[in-house]
């Protein structure tokens, strides 16, 4: 507290701070910028949500696909494994502006042009790379014991994977699927950088009109009206796990 | 338009009293500005200091100009501002010398657009960007006097039907894409009111790129940038046509607030305006705009 109480001491008596004060906390201009800021926050919500849900689909895919052990399915074990490698290991902006730039200039017909179902593709190809690798660490956390007695009483490969492994697997590591996703939902303003009026972009247009940076941080109170409780959820649910 | 009227006032102040310091030459100093002026302009006009070598300058010497990277035509060329090359090259290199500094005393910096107003110390003397002056900004930072009133232009592809647009009523059903941070935005915000949103990039290069993969009908953009990209960088796409910005779209010089450089730079710009100088430069850059039909 102490440590606390003298930085925000340090902070309000610098020589800057009425200049900071007036440029990134002014009331006025908050409450000025606020519903158009809140508008496009809507967007980044829509937008997270359908993206989560296809990511814990998609994710979860790949991770059967990379813990398969069939000799036929080799060309899927070694295709997942480079879709992981190759977008785990791109920066998720270089992901969402090369799709969102490079599919329309493709110009072919079919392909999406709408920048945000362009976006939320490139989310959901970026982070189902991570979460399908936190779905294989919570498959090969389960012994390998509790399939050989799935087997043994008479339940087949698909049936022991999906009765016996995952659901012992998926509650394991419900915790670092909701860390994933808290992050998703701040990567949700990558989108803007392809058009859409999104929270960010909203805001950095407020904040560029009038040489202003409070709308920037409307918008990150907003994120973090999102992401504050889902944090707590997720310590909620550890605490409840021990 | 009230608000550029105020601002015009406190430009014309501020830049009067520059000049009545000029004229005593440099020996004799006028013991105070007039308070009215100095009240007026928001800052003490030390005119004493415009004289070459007292410049209050970043440093000693030298004058640093930022701009952002890349720097585009027709305001500068060959993403190089050091060339003298394009409008806004020439015109810091024009006031630079009017401030006494030869084309050698001159330093470029790279500044984002998101950066020239950030508060704390500035990494330049003044900042000159396609930055227009609104009387809000102008709380933040310094705006020097006018270099160039912009008039706003709609590109789109000649396949479209916006191409055939021949008022600002037939864009509304477009889907159109602006550059952040632009007047651009806020003509199509306030003059179109298009029914989709419009589509808002980071940077210029964004922008045309979505114009070209066809992501929006049409852009908007500065009438200057229009005809480079027609000529040059978009050749199917035409001009459908030029229009005024909401209370028109004056570009000036960023300053750090209450800058003294900002009187100094105020006197150079007058003087090549009184010199015909600054028409000139604008004519051998910005030239060629006649051919733009009008929207209303």
């Amino acid at each position: 507290m102490v440590v606390v109480g003298l930085l925000v001491t340090v902070v309000v008596t610098s020589e800057g701070w009425p200049n900071v004060r007036e440029t990134f906390f002014d009331w006025d201009d908050f409450v000025a910028s606020f519903p158009a800021v809140l508008d496009g926050f809507w967007l980044d919500i829509k937008l997270f949500v359908v993206v989560e849900a296809a990511v814990l689909v998609l994710g979860l895919v790949i991770a059967l696909a990379r813990i398969s052990r069939a000799p036929a399915l080799f060309p899927l074990r070694l295709l997942s494994a480079i879709f992981v490698d190759v977008l785990r290991g791109v920066p998720t902006i270089l992901v969402v502006y090369l799709i969102g730039f490079g599919i329309p200039a493709l110009m072919l017909s079919g392909l999406p042009t709408d920048p945000v179902v362009l976006g939320g593709i490139a989310l959901t190809l970026a982070y189902s790379a991570y979460v399908g690798e936190v779905y294989r660490a919570g498959i090969q956390s389960v012994h390998s014991s509790q399939r050989a007695a799935a087997l043994a009483i008479g339940l087949t490969e698909n049936q022991a994977t999906r009765f016996v492994v995952l659901p012992q697997a998926i509650r394991r590591v419900a915790p670092p699927l909701l860390n994933d996703f808290i992050s998703l939902q701040k990567d949700v303003a990558l989108v803007s950088i392809l058009g859409p009026l999104e929270a960010y972009r909203v805001a950095q247009i407020e904040a560029a009109s009038n040489f202003i940076y409070t709308p920037l941080v409307a918008a990150a109170l907003l994120y973090l009206c999102v992401t504050v409780p889902l944090a707590r959820l997720l310590d909620h649910w550890e605490r409840r796990r021990r | 338009m009230q608000r550029f009227v105020l601002l015009r006032v406190i430009a014309l102040l501020s830049g009067g009293a520059a000049a009545c310091g000029s004229d005593d030459g440099g020996e004799e100093q006028p013991a105070a500005a007039p308070t009215e002026e100095s009240g007026a302009a928001g800052t003490v006009p030390a005119t004493d200091s415009c004289e070459p070598g007292q410049l209050p300058l970043l440093r000693e010497g030298t004058l640093i100009v930022g701009t952002d990277k890349p720097a585009y035509p027709p305001y500068f060329e060959d993403d190089d501002p050091t060339n003298g090359k394009g409008f806004e090259s020439a015109v810091a290199y024009a006031v630079a010398d009017e401030l006494g500094l030869p084309a050698d005393k001159v330093e470029w910096a790279v500044v984002p657009f998101n950066a020239s107003f950030a508060p704390g110390p500035k990494k330049f003397d003044f900042d000159i960007n396609q930055i227009s002056i609104s009387k809000k900004r102008a709380e933040r930072v310094d705006f020097s006097n006018p270099y160039y009133t912009a008039p706003q232009a709609v590109v789109a592809l000649k396949d479209s039907p916006a191409a055939s647009a021949s008022s600002l009523g037939e864009l509304a059903d477009a889907k159109l894409g602006v550059q952040v941070g632009t007047t651009s935005l806020d003509a199509v915000t306030e003059l179109i009111a298009p029914t989709t949103q419009p589509q808002v990039f980071n940077d210029s290069n964004d922008t045309v790129r979505a114009l070209k993969g066809k992501r929006v009908d049409a852009i908007v953009v500065d009438l200057p940038t229009a005809f480079y990209l027609t000529a040059a960088e978009v050749p199917e796409a035409k001009i459908t046509g030029q229009f005024d910005a909401p209370g028109g779209d004056d570009w000036g010089l960023v300053l750090a607030k209450d800058s003294e450089l900002t009187e100094c730079v105020n006197l150079a710009l007058d003087a090549l305006e009184s010199s015909g100088e600054l028409d000139e430069i604008t004519d051998k850059w910005m030239g060629g705009q006649a051919g733009a039909p009008e929207l209303r």
